[in-house]
């Protein structure tokens, strides 16, 4: 046992600064040399402020945006220092009435909108900070975003499906639209003159 | 399945069996020390730590003196996981001046990281220095593993020696899968998650104001270097509380493909390491062959049950069908970026590893679905399993095969020239017998406490499903979770603390034993009754083991769990 004792407490010793000190610091300066803006976040800057990450979703309530995904994060969604699901399982009361009223919100934003709602639009994500939502939830969409702002449906639609992308390499993921640049585009859009 | 969904599972599978031979021989020249240009050029670094040491690498340890190593070194391990988040407040690299984590949860969390379970009670980002991230969770990401690494490795060499004392030195194992295999495979991944968006830095939390004018606060970390090790280590605990469903800890689709690919590569590599290490590959195929004809079953049921989508949204007007513009399905605690299909493979391919790192929430599964993960664990974590542990612990259920084929056919048991005898076959039962007693005694003491229950957050069957997930996932060394459940209370930290050491080292020292005794024997010569163990009927035999043992134990309970809830959801209540 005794000869044990000396090498255990070594090894552990220089294992420890090897991939506890070296190994990060490395990676955090390789990082810095060769993909700075994801090293720090991916953020977005306006006017020299940084106003969130491509990265992270923005809780959007306006109808003049596009809203993302609901967000089960506390106190406020998309708290991005305490990401995390509802974990609410598939039977509980809970999450039936949570959809419902969110399937009710959206209606009420736009009476006129009679469809399904696609289901990514009534779910929360896992991460409480889910970026994007799909296709479907976007055109659902449009619409409204389109009515309030004054544009055109051809002008938002025409925004939306530059801002769609396809499954990455064609094949990972699932096609997607990232909500805050979507929005970003949206304000930098010009509405249709006033007849 | 949508023919995405095949696409991708087949797409997967070919990537990693094109990685796992060249890797396994690796590992193998590696822990053999053959003079492989890694070695040549690591030797300097080597033999400074074993000076340092005063370990003389050609030494080699008798099974015993392994197992006090590992012990030692493993103790050690979570004495300094404890200590440093009991101190973070004073020490550098605390820029949220985060609090010294209380005494129970940081005893859960030290226990955690050693035991290569990563189960997590805390929420990273509110809770963890970056000093902590990286001195105490980062080191035990590579430690552990490496410690599940070198005791496969000591199996095998049982089956590979005959008449021997020692099973290797456990030093130079350690130091070696380190530097040679874990660290290099890291730092190639943890750059490529980078270049996807994963964020590496030591910055204070970043504070924005965000388009509609409210205050955002993004939580910063040197993520990506525990990352990589997090996946290839098999170790699973996130930086942030969402885990690999947080977008700065895998934000792209292919950073997640290969996240997925990491989970398995060094478990699959393993097998072709047993192969290469006893002499003849085609034994190493057979095992691997049973874990992917196992994995493949699960992962198509997991995919399927989670595009049925939940009925009780379809009367609230809800669209939950596939389409071009919709991933569609059940996606309640899932990513838009990674929809059903790699939500549900990922589920699968983490729970048959024992990794425990998700990108969607269990818990908000359907109860089928979420069965999956369950299961999975409940096999022991042997398909595929942890770096190391998969497959000793799937070698084990190979030797109960072999016996249970032997007493059919009124033979002495034989595998791979050495004779299964009683020690062996009572070292076997230890192994196979620990984790579903510490499982469903833990879930029984848990749910009749008024501590216990106190945790659950979903009603009904549910609930009871969110214990014995906790269970499951602790004792098996799994760490991912059902996770409405309140676990960080006083009550779960120590029972699942508890739950998972013995999961884990009461499984190695009886392990290590057997190697002991394996490598003394004597190697017989096969004869025409000896059974071959590289053929379909082998491969048969043990996957009816592994099932069959599975759910001997498991049945009861999780007919208590999801199967009521399923039926509850099929009525409509």
């Amino acid at each position: 046992m005794k000869t044990l004792i000396r090498p255990a407490i070594t090894l552990f010793i220089l294992l420890t600064v090897i991939t506890g000190l070296i190994y990060p610091l490395l990676v955090t300066g390789i990082g810095q040399a060769v993909f700075p803006a994801q090293a720090a976040g991916s953020l977005i800057q306006s006017d020299g402020k940084p106003i969130g990450s491509r990265l992270i979703g923005q809780h959007f309530a306006d109808p003049k945006y596009f809203w993302g995904r609901p967000s089960a994060t506390v106190p406020q969604p998309y708290n991005a220092a305490a990401s995390g699901g509802s974990n609410l399982g598939p039977l509980n009361p809970a999450l039936k009435d949570a959809v419902e009223g969110r399937v009710k919100a959206l209606r009420e934003a736009d009476p006129s909108n009679t469809q399904p709602v696609p289901v990514d639009l009534v779910t929360t994500s896992a991460s409480g900070l889910d970026p994007q939502i799909s296709p479907a939830a976007a055109a659902y969409q449009a619409a409204r975003v389109a009515r309030v702002r004054g544009l055109t449906l051809d002008a938002v639609q025409t925004l939306v499906a530059q801002h769609t992308e396809d499954r990455q390499w064609g094949i990972f993921g699932e096609p997607r639209i990232n909500v805050l640049e979507l929005n970003l585009a949206l304000d930098g859009a010009r509405p249709k003159p006033q007849p | 399945m949508t023919p995405h969904a095949w696409l991708l599972l087949g797409l997967y599978l070919l990537v990693l069996l094109a990685l796992v031979k060249p890797l396994g021989i690796y590992i193998a020249d590696v822990m053999a020390g053959r003079p492989i240009l890694a070695l040549r050029l690591g030797g300097p670094v080597e033999s400074v730590i074993y000076r340092l040491c005063g370990v003389r690498k050609d030494e080699e340890m008798g099974w015993l003196h392994y197992a006090l190593a590992i012990l030692l070194f493993n103790g050690l391990g979570a004495l300094i996981v404890y200590a440093l988040q009991r101190l973070q407040l004073w020490l550098p690299l605390n820029p949220q001046q985060l609090a010294n984590v209380n005494s129970d949860s940081a005893f859960n969390t030290a226990i955690s990281f050693a035991t290569n379970t990563n189960w997590q009670g805390y929420a990273g980002e509110s809770t963890m220095s970056y000093l902590t991230q990286m001195l105490a969770l980062t080191v035990q990401n590579f430690l552990s593993a490496a410690t599940g690494i070198v005791v496969v490795i000591a199996l095998i060499r049982g089956f590979a020696r005959h008449t021997a004392k020692s099973v290797g030195n456990a030093w130079v194992d350690l130091t070696r899968i380190t530097l040679y295999v874990l660290l290099p495979l890291s730092l190639l991944f943890a750059v490529f998650l980078i270049s996807q968006g994963v964020i590496q830095n030591v910055a204070a939390y970043q504070n924005v104001m965000t388009l509609e004018n409210t205050p955002q606060t993004l939580a910063m970390g040197p993520v990506a270097s525990q990352e990589a090790i997090k996946m290839i280590g098999t170790n699973g605990g996130g930086f942030f509380n969402a885990n690999s469903a947080h977008p700065f800890e895998n934000p792209t689709p292919l950073s997640n493909f290969f996240q997925m690919l990491s989970i398995f590569l060094i478990p699959g590599a393993l097998c072709c390491t047993f192969g290469r290490m006893v002499g003849d590959i085609r034994q190493g195929w057979a095992v691997l062959a049973a874990m992917i004809i196992l994995f493949v079953v699960m992962a198509v049921a997991a995919i399927t049950f989670e595009q049925q989508g939940n009925p009780l949204f379809t009367t609230a007007n809800v669209d939950q069908i596939a389409s071009a513009s919709q991933a569609g399905g059940n996606m309640e605690g899932k990513e838009t970026r990674f929809g059903i299909a790699d939500s549900g493979l990922f589920a699968t391919i983490t729970t048959a590893a024992s990794c425990g790192a998700v990108i969607a929430m269990h818990d908000s599964f359907t109860p089928l679905g979420g069965m999956i993960p369950l299961v999975l664990m409940q096999l022991g974590e042997v398909v595929f399993g942890g770096v190391g542990s998969g497959l000793y612990g799937m070698l084990v259920f190979a030797i109960m095969a072999i016996f249970i084929a032997g007493l059919m056919i009124g033979r002495t048991p034989e595998y791979l020239g050495k004779k299964i005898e009683a020690f062996e076959m009572k070292m076997v039962s230890i192994a196979i017998l620990v984790t579903p007693l510490l499982v469903l005694a833990g879930t029984a003491i848990a749910v009749m406490s008024a501590d216990g229950r106190a945790g659950i957050l979903n009603p009904g069957p549910h609930g009871f499903s969110e214990v014995l997930y906790a269970f499951s996932s602790a004792a098996n060394n799994n760490g991912s979770a059902f996770a409405g459940l309140s676990a960080n209370t006083p009550f779960y930290n120590v029972m699942l603390a508890v739950a998972m050491w013995f999961g884990r080292f009461a499984v190695m020292v009886p392990v290590l034993a057997m190697a002991g005794s394996l490598a003394a024997k004597k190697r017989i010569a096969a004869s025409a009754g000896t059974m071959p163990t590289h053929g379909p009927l082998f491969v048969v035999l043990l996957l009816g083991t592994v099932l069959l043992v599975g759910l001997l134990n498991y049945v009861p309970a999780l007919a208590l769990g999801p199967v009521i809830e399923h039926l509850l959801l099929r009525a409509g209540h």
